[in-house]
């Protein structure tokens, strides 16, 4: 197993599945000639040529409608976001276009194409450059939504992105590119839909996922000191939810705690606790919690930002208070 | 906005047989909103329903200047670009109903005719936004290297949403092989052109982009062939994109829901615009070179109405969808 970063794990997706099949191109703001924003196309022009790796002006709804349009005839685009607070000058082209046109021309017309960047909290970009979208897609109908948290899934999910027939919303970890990880050295897909058990536990679930994972394991280390084995359960795709994993993991531990880098209201961990409640009430014992952003605009200034992300601290607390500990 | 008073078209050197087939198009496309229209009225079409009476000579001179690979893809006032391609008047009636025989197996009504087969990639219920989408097939064209064109249609309103001035900028810059067909009928529902757009004469929005341009009688079919024929060539042998400004007029309402006229403009303004219907104008000029006498418009006539007649038994007779169908195509692979 090769050591590589997120970053560079994304990348050989990338090069690995334009190589494979010629329909897949690249298209988005600074992919090309700048090496892409964040890196992650980083040495794909170069290989794939200005035809194939496509910079486009600023102009996310457009750039995004052509890129489901060439997807309607049969390409398969991987269409980049710099940030996803860009795509929301796109969504109507998500959402009214991609997600719904195989439903409404009653399955002619499939959508083959993958919608990609960086999202969740930053480092000090402030309000509008630091949110985390995926219960806005998640609740679309048509689109499947992947967020991995570490270079393996990174990798492995672009790839089965790329292969679907659906619409996929990937919302990569803006603080995750450097993070590194063992990658396998040989070919494999991480499939769409199946959460992971990142750390296998008795006493409490901790389901997350993204930068989430991260949180969530620190959690599940300070937990291990006090004798607490948490489980940390990654969704990796958020719809179509695993649901098995979810209920498999919670009738282990009969206990849950939901983390996510969002705001709370609506947000993906009150979906996951609706799916713990009525279908597996009679597995706990105790009420399930959610760790969440604070509800309201991240602030810049690095203490009130600390205040408005989740951490590993207010992760232990919550898993205390459902072990009826605290 | 008053009628050009240009002359009837002219009768080109077409055949006998094609220039006989644009009006039987056209006089298809009018019976079948009509009936449309009256369905609409008895309940049997739900939703919204955006009547084409009026504009039928720019379906129809569009489509004959286009091949079988070719993609197409209209706004929500698309029944008649759907006939006009070749869509079965049945499907889309069908459609209309909401029933399992329709076009999109009635999961789509009146708003997104459909059929892959002959590249009609939708009927799209949000103003401007199918215009990327048609950048987008003339994208996909160029990059498989093939000759095919992208042919959008839309109205004169969804020239004000950035989607159109964003695919139309990527499409000059990119050089894509596509032709951007604004039907300027006069009004966005109820707004006057001049009370929503800072220019008036369209067209002009094209040299923003360095986009080649034309403006069209859009109720001369021969007209609109010819504007079309000339747009294809550029985007199949140069692949440069076109914009070509449709002049024409709706004589019904924006939709079902209010009257002909309504409270925008005037009876007497549509009735003016009567005047210079294109399906009268081209049976006039069919008539004035011989190529039409009064027992074969009879015979077209009987034809169009058996043809929309039967369309609507096979709507009435048609099954409505499963309700197992709910649930089906939401995606494309099983999740």
């Amino acid at each position: 197993m090769a050591i590589m970063t997120y970053r560079d794990a994304l990348n050989q997706a990338l090069r690995e599945e334009m190589a494979r099949d010629p329909d897949v191109f690249l298209m988005g703001e600074e992919v090309a000639e700048y090496d892409g924003a964040y890196k992650v196309s980083r040495g794909l022009l170069k290989e794939f040529g200005p035809a194939r790796v496509v910079d486009t002006p600023i102009a996310e709804l457009g750039f995004t409608g052509i890129g489901v349009g060439a997807a309607m005839a049969g390409l398969r685009p991987v269409i980049e976001f710099m940030t996803w607070n860009f795509a929301l000058l796109a969504i109507d082209q998500i959402v009214n276009s991609a997600a719904k046109m195989h439903y409404m021309s009653g399955g002619q017309v499939q959508c083959p194409i993958v919608f990609r960047g960086p999202g969740g909290s930053a480092l000090q970009l402030a309000a509008q450059h630091s949110q985390a979208f995926e219960s806005w897609y998640a609740h679309i109908p048509g689109l499947v939504v992947v967020m991995p948290a570490t270079p393996a899934d990174a990798k492995g999910l672009l790839k089965s992105a790329i292969r679907s027939d659906d619409p996929v919303v990937f919302i990569e970890g803006e603080m995750l590119y450097n993070q590194k990880g063992e990658v396998p050295d040989e070919e494999y897909l991480t499939p769409l839909g199946v959460a992971e058990v990142k750390r296998s536990g008795t006493d409490v679930t901790l389901v997350c996922h993204s930068k989430s994972v991260s949180v969530a394991l620190k959690a599940a280390d300070q937990l291990a000191e006090e004798d607490i084995a948490a489980e940390v359960l990654d969704l990796r795709t958020i719809t179509p939810l695993d649901r098995e994993a979810i209920l498999a993991s919670v009738a282990r531990t009969n206990r849950a705690v939901v983390v996510e880098e969002g705001w709370s209201f609506a947000g993906v961990g009150a979906q996951v606790v609706d799916l713990i409640q009525r279908e597996g009430f009679d597995l706990l014992d105790a009420p399930v919690l959610r760790v969440t952003g604070a509800d309201v605009p991240m602030p810049y200034n690095k203490f009130l930002e600390r205040a408005a992300k989740i951490d590993p601290a207010g992760v232990v607390a919550a898993a205390k208070q459902v072990l009826y500990l605290s | 906005m008053t009628p050009d008073a240009g002359a009837p078209p002219a009768v080109t050197d077409l055949p006998r047989d094609t220039v006989v087939g644009y009006l039987r198009q056209m006089m298809l496309i009018r019976k079948f909103e009509e009936k449309a229209g009256e369905a609409y009225s008895l309940g049997r079409v739900g939703g919204f329903c955006h009547l084409y009476i009026g504009q039928e000579a720019v379906a129809v001179g569009t489509m004959a200047a286009l091949g079988p690979e070719d993609w197409i893809t209209a706004s929500y006032r698309e029944h008649g670009h759907a006939l006009a391609r070749g869509v079965s008047a049945r499907a889309i009636m069908a459609e209309l109903y909401g029933k399992a025989t329709g076009s999109s197996k009635g999961k789509g009504g009146s708003m997104h005719i459909f059929d892959a087969s002959l590249r009609f990639m939708g009927g799209h219920g949000i103003v401007g936004s199918h215009i990327p989408l048609a950048a987008g097939m003339a994208f996909a064209a160029r990059y498989r290297k093939t000759n095919a064109v992208s042919v959008c249609f839309f109205g004169e309103a969804a020239m004000n949403i950035g989607a159109f001035h964003e695919a139309l900028n990527m499409a000059a810059l990119w050089k894509l092989p596509a032709i951007f067909i604004c039907e300027n009928n006069g009004y966005g529902m109820g707004t006057a052109l001049a009370r929503a757009s800072s220019i008036l004469d369209l067209s002009r929005r094209a040299y923003s982009y360095d986009m080649a341009a034309d403006v069209v009688d859009g109720q001369d079919v021969f007209a609109v062939k010819a504007a079309v024929d000339q747009a294809v060539d550029r985007a199949r042998t140069e692949s440069r994109p076109t914009l070509l400004e449709m002049k024409t007029y709706r004589y019904v309402g924006h939709s079902m829901s209010d009257a002909a006229h309504g409270t925008y403009r005037t009876r007497e303004e549509v009735e003016e615009y009567r005047q210079r219907d294109p399906i009268r104008l081209l049976a006039d000029a069919l008539r004035a070179a011989d190529l039409l006498d009064s027992a074969a418009l009879e015979a077209l006539v009987a034809d169009v109405a058996a043809e929309v007649e039967d369309a609507i038994t096979f709507a009435e007779d048609s099954p409505d969808p499963d309700e197992r169908e709910l649930h089906t195509d939401v995606y494309a692979e099983p999740r």
